[in-house]
């Protein structure tokens, strides 16, 4: 298990590199072009799996896309595995794995023709690509549906086959956008279970998501992304120690908390104090003394409900850019 | 250098190209023996009844065209002239259903082309494969024609084949030119637009591309005769007729391969420069 590490550390061994990475799109009509990415850079390092955490729209997926070839940067350098992107997609392609947000499973072949073919695609003679297949639909438990083409099965059997199709021809880094993106929460927890299982095999990972729970579960470092801008990047867990708070506590007023803010931010104890959408979200420190405090303040707003929980991800994410990450 | 870096470096560009092409190839023709009924169907059934009607119930009736007599040699029925039109009907028609219909669902509806396009080839090489798989279906649809033009019509077919490498070669160029029209068609249309496929290129190309008649007998048209040489189809009717009816007006082989090749070469650089502005943003 690598140890978590502060980004500031520079990676020994990346194995991705993002420097200044912008992308233009021109606008729609007369609308002016739109900067999905805005200047990243980023390295991610030998077998690590690395989350990049925004929402929609944030450059997520277009940073992906550069760095699978698909998009071209407009300015900036992209290296994989020391080739760069733009001068040699190509050689680039053989050594990564992508699974996109939709489902490009080839609609007319079965699920193990999918791998297969994949793996021919990759070098492999038949009698590789045969066994390949075999193997992958076991560990993935797919075998009963081999001969079930992709309409046939359900979105989490689809999305493990995509996964299974990516890292078949045995990339160093796999690619995944939005992996658990409309799954349901048991087919969720399968798809964690093999991005874990990724790094015994030595495969780097990249992924993509805006669901905070995932970032955190899964990834040695998370890059929290808005705007086509890199806010922070760290472990989740410094993130969140960034935050100089042990607990979040929102309070569900009635009425508008005018006047109130102001209060509370002058009690001991309170770190930071943001409005949500029915009343203002509190971070504190130093134990429980201060939630008597703020109920006792709150009260007269029509205090309708407290909830007192540990910082997540998307605390982090409000207390940068001041919104919702699901927004 | 990580040792995954070398591996990659160090490994033969061509032999990694030529294995990923091939695989796609392989994809493909498994797809079609599972589809054999589909791709037969159609394949036939436009020359099957075209030839069936004008040629074997026409002449039955005592209905049928007229074929102005040569001045010289035996009179020429309407089923031979039909042969080589019909052979290059099917075939530009076998690039259209081969090459553009599943690409308009590809890029449109599932995106499933994807998985090639990540094959560790150029993405163009991806666009070139069709050509040449929609080339390879096209050989075969004429294969298949063949017999049915010839052995349907109730009338006598004369063919007579002097220069076998022209045929030969015929048939290969204008299968290509047909992958090629049916990946610059595959790239520019969306899905909800394929009856316009029909309407605005399949049935206007056939019934313009001098299918039923010999380009020089336009002469009377003249401003149609000029137009309709903006149709590849026109010069593979008459490079077919070339090489199997040769007793029948035709271009001459200058004029039809050249035209060829260059078609070949437009269609060619338009069908891949758009594949790959699909794949890449």
């Amino acid at each position: 298990m690598p140890r978590p590490r502060t980004a500031k550390t520079k990676p020994r061994d990346p194995v991705v590199t993002i420097e200044n990475l912008v992308k233009v799109y021109p606008g729609p009509g007369n609308a002016p072009d739109i900067r999905a990415i805005d200047g990243i850079d980023l390295s991610v390092e030998r077998g690590e799996i690395f989350g990049l955490l925004g929402p929609n729209g944030a450059g997520k997926t277009t940073t992906v896309g550069v760095c699978t070839t698909r998009v071209l940067g407009t300015s900036g350098h992209v290296e994989i595995d020391g080739l760069d992107v733009r001068k040699d997609p190509a050689r680039v392609k053989l050594g990564i794995g992508v699974v996109t947000q939709f489902n490009t499973l080839d609609r007319l072949c079965t699920a193990w023709e999918n791998i297969y073919f994949h793996c021919r695609y990759f070098e492999m003679s038949h009698r590789e690509a045969k066994s390949r297949a075999d193997e992958l639909l076991q560990q993935f438990r797919l075998s009963e549906r081999k001969k079930s083409f992709p309409d046939e099965l359900s979105g989490g059997m689809a999305q493990r086959l995509q996964v299974a199709r990516s890292i078949a021809h045995r990339p160093s880094v796999l690619f995944l956008d939005e992996p658990t993106a409309g799954l349901d929460p048991q087919s969720r927890i399968a798809l964690w279970e093999i991005v874990t299982d990724m790094r015994s095999h030595g495969i780097t990972v990249l992924l993509t998501t805006h669901y905070m729970e995932e970032a955190d579960q899964l990834c040695e470092r998370v890059a929290i992304i808005d705007h086509g801008k890199i806010l922070v990047c760290d472990t989740p867990a410094n993130l969140k120690k960034r935050l100089g708070a042990e607990t979040v506590i929102d309070l569900h007023l009635d009425r508008p908390p005018d006047g109130l803010t102001s209060r509370i931010k002058r009690l001991a104890g309170v770190v930071k104090v943001d409005p949500s959408a029915d009343g203002l979200r509190v971070l504190t420190k130093g134990g429980g003394v201060v939630l008597p405090k703020l109920v006792n303040a709150a009260t007269r707003y029509g205090l309708r409900d407290v909830s007192v929980a540990e910082p997540t991800l998307e605390t982090v994410f409000i207390s940068l850019t001041g919104r919702e990450l699901r927004e | 250098m990580s040792s995954t870096t070398v591996a990659l470096q160090e490994r033969s560009r061509t032999s990694v190209y030529v294995h990923a092409f091939a695989g796609m190839l392989l994809r493909d023709a498994r797809v079609i023996v599972r589809e054999i009924f589909p791709f037969l169907t159609r394949t036939i059934m436009n020359p099957f009844l075209f030839t069936f009607v004008f040629t074997y119930v026409f002449p039955k009736i005592g209905q049928g065209f007229n074929i102005p007599k040569p001045a010289a040699g035996p009179a020429i029925s309407f089923a031979t002239i039909l042969v080589p039109g019909l052979v290059a009907v099917a075939m530009v028609f076998q690039g259209i259903s081969a090459v553009a219909l599943p690409l308009v669902n590809e890029f449109g509806r599932t995106r499933e082309i994807e998985d090639r396009v990540m094959a560790p080839v150029p993405v163009a090489f991806v666009g070139m494969e069709k050509i040449v798989f929609g080339a390879i279906q096209a050989v075969l649809a004429a294969l298949i024609v063949f017999p049915f033009v010839i052995i349907i019509p109730s009338t006598p077919v004369s063919i007579h084949v002097s220069n076998w490498p022209l045929l030969v070669g015929m048939i290969l160029l204008a299968s290509l030119v047909s992958g090629a029209l049916g990946l610059v068609i595959g790239t520019t249309f969306k899905p909800q637009q394929i009856p316009l496929i029909f309407s605005i290129i399949v049935i206007p190309t056939t019934f313009l591309g001098c299918v039923y008649y010999p380009w020089a007998r336009l002469a009377p048209v003249k401003w149609l005769q000029v137009l309709v040489l903006v149709n590849p189809l026109v010069y593979m009717s008459e490079g077919l007729r070339m090489a199997l009816t040769p007793e029948l007006p035709h271009m001459s082989a200058w004029a039809f391969l050249l035209a060829l090749f260059g078609a070949l070469a437009l269609l060619s650089y338009f069908g891949l420069r758009s594949f790959v502005r699909r794949v890449v943003a």
